[in-house]
């Protein structure tokens, strides 16, 4: 059958056992492209010629942004879980938002360590920023609801139906923001056509989004194996795949 | 105990999905009569939390009126907030949300009237007193017809957000403040078109633009927020 696969990704033990086996094929390539990134953005790029040395910050800065934004999307695609009962798509949402929450809070902690030289300030309302901070209370939010509920069933069905609600939002807020205060520079990477940074700034960028995503898919397959364990903790399996 | 009455058949069937929704609301607006009292409260709420601005920040008008705009928005934001979290719990806890969920009538529809009452009792109230305090803020007063149109536009939406979160965070002990950590971020698009249209109706000039994006805020929330909420009592109630 053409669906076996789909099917098979149900079932705790068989994703426990793959995450098991996927987790290096995510982490070791992580490893490569984050220090090579590092290496080429800190190292081998030249300095900006506004900015100096202080634009290297975007070599974590946008990657952790454009993290938080990949991590809610995945949390919220998660929540088909509510539709089809697959027990596995819960425990991936509830391993993401602790994710996602620390790469929103890291792109806000490096936006403003870079604000303080650029700006003259640590915080700015500046619109990306803001909706940033906003996007964390989301996240904030979500873990909150799931911890509310005693029940694992309510705490998964329940955040899903806000992660949804979520997902529909974060591009209406993100705009209301961008509408309401226009302070930042436009972002230069995502204009269609040439880019305007220059090949050696911007291949140790693309080479810094590609590990960080690599490196969520790691994490995720980890958090989400303990999240399997903790879920499946009185089965037979279980008690099986430990040895015990 | 009341053989007669069950024997009658209800004529549930026969009831469609909006004279439901209207016996809902019905009930809900006579519910609410019956405690007039509490009626007034948010009412009060907003009221005072407009005095406070001007005894923390400065008395004066001129200083006063830059920062009206927000600081109705911001009260009447959180006015709402606070009625919300009775929105669905009396109803979940007597079981008449489940008897919704059973009667074989479309949820949606029902929850969609509890959230019209609940912006008939609060929102709309709360657009026909801002003047007033408006006024206190030093407002003109060629202003007010718009800000009566634009807060009543703007709880509208804020009401079929928070439905949401009162439906999420039904059951939950103590979920005020998770209500408010849920709705909050979600409200900022309304607080941001209802206070740059306030703040276009002070000075006199058009308002149009950001009072539709309010407008079709409202009509996002009235479409797709009682489904959502409709999905979460469901869940509450398993």
């Amino acid at each position: 059958m053409a669906w076996t696969w789909f099917h098979r990704l149900g079932s705790p033990p068989y994703v426990y056992r793959l995450a098991a086996r996927l987790t290096p094929w995510f982490a070791w390539p992580a490893a490569l492209l984050i220090l090579g990134g590092l290496y080429g953005g800190l190292v081998l790029a030249p300095a900006d010629y506004q900015q100096g040395d202080g634009f290297r910050i975007i070599y974590v800065h946008a990657p952790s942004a454009w993290m938080s934004l990949m991590v809610y999307v995945t949390m919220a695609s998660a929540a088909v879980g509510l539709i089809w009962r697959i027990k596995v798509a819960h425990a991936v949402a509830a391993s993401c938002a602790p994710i996602g929450a620390s790469f929103t809070a890291a792109a806000l902690l490096t936006g403003m360590l870079w604000g303080r030289p650029m700006w003259g300030t640590y915080w700015e309302w500046d619109p990306r920023l803001t909706s940033e901070l906003l996007l964390l209370f989301l996240y904030l939010g979500y873990i909150g609801l799931r911890s509310a509920f005693e029940d694992l069933q309510r705490a998964d069905r329940t955040s899903a139906v806000l992660a949804i609600v979520g997902v529909v939002n974060v591009p209406i807020i993100h705009y209301s923001v961008t509408w309401w205060n226009s302070l930042h520079q436009a972002p230069s990477v995502m204009k269609l056509g040439k880019p305007e940074i220059a090949t050696a700034m911007l291949v140790p960028l693309l080479m810094m989004l590609a590990g960080f995503t690599l490196y969520f898919g790691a994490v995720l397959l980890v958090r989400l194996r303990g999240e399997v364990l903790r879920r499946e903790r009185s089965t037979a399996w279980i008690r099986e795949a430990l040895g015990a | 105990m009341r053989a007669q009455a069950s024997a009658r058949p209800l004529p549930l069937q026969e009831t469609s999905a909006l004279a439901a929704a209207g016996l809902v609301l019905a009930r809900d607006l006579r519910l609410a009569f019956r405690r007039r009292e509490q009626l007034a409260q948010p009412l009060a709420f907003f009221a005072i939390v407009t005095t406070l601005f001007p005894l923390s920040i400065t008395p004066e008008l001129s200083g006063l009126r830059t920062i009206a705009p927000g600081v109705l928005w911001v009260a009447a934001l959180l006015a709402g907030l606070l009625a919300l979290e009775f929105l669905f719990r009396d109803d979940a806890l007597d079981g008449t949300l489940e008897q919704y969920a059973l009667s074989g009538q479309s949820l949606t529809w029902l929850l969609f009237a509890k959230t019209a009452a609940h912006w008939l009792l609060t929102g709309l109230p709360l657009a026909v007193v801002a003047p007033l305090a408006a006024g206190a803020l030093g407002v003109p007063a060629n202003a007010f017809a718009g800000i009566v149109v634009l807060i009543a536009v703007g709880t509208l939406a804020l009401s079929l957000i928070g439905a949401i979160g009162a439906a999420l965070t039904l059951g939950v002990k103590r979920g005020g403040v998770l209500l408010s950590l849920l709705t909050l971020p979600l409200a900022v698009p309304v607080l941001i078109f209802g206070s740059r249209a306030t703040e276009l109706a002070i000075r006199g000039e058009s308002y149009v633009a950001p009072l539709e994006l309010l407008a079709a805020l409202a009509v996002l929330g009235v479409t797709l927020a009682p489904l959502a909420a409709a999905a979460a009592v469901r869940i509450s109630l398993e």
